[in-house]
This record gives structure tokens, sequence and C-alpha cells, in this order.
């Protein structure tokens, strides 16, 4: 993994940071929205990826991170307050619905995930004193850092791709530290990691609320990018989207996120020659590739260069072993 | 008092509506631990076929049988053979992730092929009210409620009393050994599939004159099919009957004299309540979980 994944950074890094300066101004929105969304689909990697727990809860913490943010920067607090509180927020939220939803699994956290995801959509709508109900949120400022104001697309865009860069160096720190091996260990094996005598439920509650976390990151960006938020945009199927970009892209991979994402924002414009059809045609290659491929294109490449190698070599090769599911 | 008994009717209705398409929910469950996160879309969908048959000039009957029989080839044979069969074998979440892909894909093809907007769709009977006790009924409810139970009162018969139905229920129980006791265990998993083709139809016959045929239809629908489920417990058809019933009462009564701002969300906090207390529903049994 390590080889290969500190190659597959350098390669992300290098094109990620040329690539506006090849963009008109809508392509410089599609890449931020692309950083946006891989921070909140890594999070939600910890959850489904490493803890194996379907959560359409991730969709709602980006709204509640975007609303945090949105809320605080108009009231007057500097941006990195607010977007510090954003995560915080959502750390803490994510460890309080984890706490107790975590006892029960698979299909039930997805049903009480998906709960949860209406819930906040509702209080959002309702709770118009605070949130300005369906008309949602305007003109949410871009911040200024020692004089470096990030109001151009471009400089928004860096914003959103350092942001990514460190917090996905901090997400790939904690996954290598001896804490952040249980999480693998969940991945592998649960029952194998039980017996070990790790404390299953609370490393995936941990998984849970750092993923959670994520996502709360993720919306303070997003608000402040695109400037408008309203309950609609957070509601369930945002939730949705995030799952398919974690499973599409693979999870469990460290990068399947990046590459999900990349899928989910660049297909709609790629078919844009479909219209209205891309969605439909999404949907059925999810489908297919459940079918065929249920660990996602990075679990594709790796198995297509695992035949390879094996064709050159008896010996398999030791490496990024992920499960799809 | 005559507002109670309008909305316990009216309560009573939905509710048999969303125990049909929860019972269908829990047979898939029972039979082959398929999660149908398309169920609400299976709902939404018959509709259009009806729809579309009454526009090619058949009269309402005959569409709503030409709806029936579709569903029961696209939504019953085909999504078995296509999308849940070659799926088995991977687990129970990539499985989960290809409904939620099924329901987008149904979901919009829906708006792409026949309209986004809501359909105006025929009632079973002519609208009419019926006073009660001073309360004003409508016959609509009623029909809704007479197709309903009869619906599940056949299929209770059949489940409970006909040598067919046993056999689906062995299948269910422990499907190891119904297979060593001579049942065909592959055709009993793909009957119960056509069984919640035939309900999910019944059920969008029942619902869409009052929520109008409209695509999005089966977000809503399959919520309420899962937290029924839920409520009453999965491994249970009684048990989702009774989720469906209290699930359309509650939310009736909680609109009425709570908040209708919210009403989405109380039937939200029941099922968290329910995960929470007693994850096997109401009625279900504690499901061991073998290693």
């Amino acid at each position: 993994m390590n080889r290969a994944g500190a190659a597959a950074a350098f390669i992300i890094a290098i094109f990620a940071v040329a690539a506006p300066f090849f963009l008109k101004p809508f392509g410089i929105f599609l890449i931020s929205i692309w950083a946006v969304l891989t921070i909140a689909a890594i999070g939600l990697n910890l959850t489904l990826g490493y803890a194996g727990q379907v959560s359409l809860a991730q969709g709602a913490f980006v709204g509640i991170g975007a609303y945090a943010v949105a809320l605080l920067t108009q009231a007057g607090y500097p941006f990195a307050l607010a977007f510090a509180a954003a995560g915080g927020l959502c750390f803490a939220i994510g460890w309080s619905l984890g706490y107790p939803a975590l006892r029960v699994q698979h299909h039930y956290l997805a049903f009480v995930t998906l709960a949860f995801t209406t819930l906040v959509f509702l209080v959002l709508r309702n709770e118009e004193w605070l949130t300005n109900g369906i008309y949602g949120i305007n003109g949410i400022a871009r911040p200024t850092f020692f004089g470096w104001s990030t109001r151009s697309a471009l400089n928004f865009y860096f914003l959103c791709l350092g942001t990514l860069a460190t917090l996905s160096a901090a997400t790939w720190w904690m996954l290598r530290s001896p804490w952040g091996r249980a999480f693998v260990a969940l991945r592998e094996n649960p029952i194998r990691a039980l017996s070990l005598g790790l404390d299953t439920r609370r490393y995936t509650l941990m998984a849970f609320a750092i993923g959670s976390s994520l996502g709360g990151f993720s919306g303070g960006l997003y608000a402040p990018l695109v400037q408008f938020i309203d309950p609609g945009s957070f509601a369930l199927g945002m939730s949705f989207n995030l799952l398919l970009m974690v499973i599409v892209g693979g999870s469990g991979y460290f990068f399947g996120p990046f590459v999900g994402a990349l899928v989910a924002v660049l297909l709609p414009e790629w078919t844009r020659i479909a219209q209205g059809y891309y969605l439909i045609i999404y949907a059925a290659l999810v489908m297919v590739m459940m079918a065929f491929c249920p660990s996602g294109i990075l679990g594709l490449i790796d198995r297509v260069s695992k035949v390879i190698s094996r064709s050159g070599r008896s010996a398999p090769a030791l490496g990024a072993e992920g499960i799809g599911s | 008092m005559a507002s109670f008994i309008q909305l316990l009717v009216s309560g009573l209705a939905t509710g048999a509506i969303y125990a049909l398409i929860a019972v269908g929910f829990t047979l898939l469950w029972q039979t082959s631990q398929t999660i149908n996160f398309a169920q609400g879309e299976f709902v939404m969908l018959p509709a259009f076929f009806i729809l579309a048959a009454m526009n090619a000039g058949a009269p309402f009957w005959l569409a709503a049988l030409i709806g029936i029989a579709l569903a029961v080839v696209i939504l019953g044979l085909l999504f078995k053979v296509v999308i849940v069969d070659p799926m088995l074998k991977h687990g129970v979440l990539p499985l989960v992730i290809s409904t939620i892909a099924l329901s987008l894909f149904l979901k919009e093809s829906a708006k792409d092929f026949y309209s986004s907007q809501a359909q105006p769709f025929p009632a079973l009977v002519p609208a009419a009210d019926i006073h009660i006790l001073g309360a004003v009924i409508s016959t609509q409810s009623l029909a809704v409620l007479a197709v309903a139970v009869v619906t599940i009162v056949a299929l209770h018969f059949m489940l409970s009393k006909t040598r067919l139905g046993r056999a689906m229920q062995a299948t269910a129980q422990n499907p190891t050994l119904a297979l060593i006791l001579g049942i065909p265990i592959r055709r009993m998993v793909l009957y119960t599939f056509l069984i919640n083709a035939v309900l999910v139809a019944i059920a969008s016959i029942l619902i869409s004159p009052i929520y109008l045929a409209k695509f999005t239809n089966g977000e809503t629908l399959g919520m309420a099919a899962f937290i029924a489920a839920i409520i009453g417990g999965f491994n249970q058809v009684r048990g989702a009957i009774l989720g469906g019933v209290i699930l359309g009462v509650l939310d009736n009564l909680s609109a009425a004299y709570l908040s209708s701002q919210y009403r989405g969300a109380f039937p939200l906090l029941i099922l968290i309540a329910i995960i929470l207390l007693r994850p096997q529903g109401l009625l279900g049994r504690i499901e061991e979980r073998a290693v």
C-alpha cells in the first residue's frame, strides 16, 4: 500500500494543483465541489469501508456543517472558528447518534441514519427563526486569511484543496497509528478483532463520529463555495449520493472516495448529451458494478493488477486487500 | 369526537395500505434476506403502468389487470432474476446498495419517460360521504380498507392453510431443512417475489387516487414500509400488518393534534425508539446471529 499509495497521492496532487490553470470558471467550480465532496466521502468511507456500517446520515452532517458555518460567519465569528465548530458539532452529534444507534447494526443502522437525515431536513425546513426555512441562506461570504482573500474561484479552490490535503493526510496518519489499525482490523474481520480483545463497538463508534466530523468539515466549505444553502440540498438525495460515491470508488480503499467523488461530479457533465437521463445511466452503472465488482473501481483495478502480477510471479502480491463489503 | 372518528378511519385506510407494502417487504426479507430499498418505488411504478394502459384506450379494470401483470413480470420476476440473484453471493450490503440505485433508476425513469407532473388517478368507487355518529367518512376510505383487508386475509389464508403457503413458510424459517424435506426452495423464493409484486401493485392502485401518481411517491411510501416493518417486527407478517396500521393511525392523529409541520417526524421518532428499545419489533423474535 505504502509505495503505491504515496505514488497515487503524488499523482493526484500534481493533477489537482495543475488542473485549475487549464479550466474555465465552471470547471474550477466543479473541481472545488469534487474536493469538498471528497472530504465528506472520506468520512463516510471510515464508517462504511472500515467499520462496515451503512450510514445514510452523511448528507445530514454536511448540512449541519454548512448551516453552522453560514450562521456563525453571518453572526460575525471568524471563518476558522466557525469551520472548527462545524467539525466539532458534527463529531458531538455523530457520537450521540452513534452511541445508541450502533447497538443495532447493518440494515437497522441504515434505517436509523435514514430517519436521522429526514429529521435534520425537517428541522432545517421548519425552524425558520434559525435557518430561514425553505428560503435558505444567501450570500455566504468567502473568508480572508491574513490578507489572502479566497473570493476568487481559483483561490477558493486552493483553500478546498488544501483542506482536503490536510484532512486526508490526518486520516492517513490516523489509519496508520496503532489506534487506527483497529479500524483496519474491523474491516478485515470484525469477529476476529473482537476475539483479540478489541472493543469493536467503541472503535465503530469512533469511526462513525470521526466520519461525521469530516462530513461537518465538508459542509463548512460547501456553504462558502456555493454561497447559498437550503434544506433541500441536504435531504436524503445527498446522503445517497455520498454513499454511492464511496461504493463506486471502492469502499475500504483509502483513495476510493477520491475516485468515487470524481465520477459523481464528472459523470453528469460527460453525459450531458443524455440530458435528464444521466441519473438513469448512473443508477444502471451502479447496479452493474454491484453485480460484477462490488468492491468498486479501485477493487477492479486491484483485481486486474493482481491477475497481471500473478501471471508474472507465483507469489501473491501482499498489498491493499480491500473487501467490498 | 366526530373528527376523531374521521381521522381514525382515514388513518386505518392509509395504515392498511402501508401494511400491504410492509408485508411484501418482510416476505422478501424472510425468504431471501433481500432488503428492498426500492420498495416505495415499486409502489409508485404500477400506477404509471395503469395510466399508460388507459392512455392506450383500455378501460380502468383492464388497465389495472395489465398493471398488476406488468408488475409481476418486471417488479417480481425480472427484479429477482436480474438484480437479486447475481447479487446474493456478495452478501447483504451490495444488494442494499443495488436496490438504492434501483430506486433512483425507477424514479428517474418514471419522471423522464412519463411525466414529472402529478397525474390524476381514477378512484375505485365514486366519491361520496357516509355519515356515521356525526362523522363524515368517505366511501373511498372504506373501499381502500375493504380491498386491503381482503388482500391480507387472502394472503394469510394462502400462507397458513395451503400446502404451497406452508412450503413457503418452511423455506423462510429453515431453508436447509425445507430442501431436505423436498421443498423446491428456489421456486418458493421466486413466489415470494411474485407475491410482493402483486401486493405493491394493489397498494399502488389504492394509494394513487389519494396521493396522485407522482414519481416521488416512493420516497415516503418506502420509508413508511420500512418503519411499519420495523415497528411490527421484521420477521413476522403479522408484525408488518400491525406496524402498518399503527403507523397510519398515528400519522393522521399526530398531524391533526400535535404538529402538522413535524408530521413526518413522528413516525421517525417511533422508529428510533423501537430500534433502540425493542429492535426485534413489537411482535418479532430475536434473530440469532450465526458467526
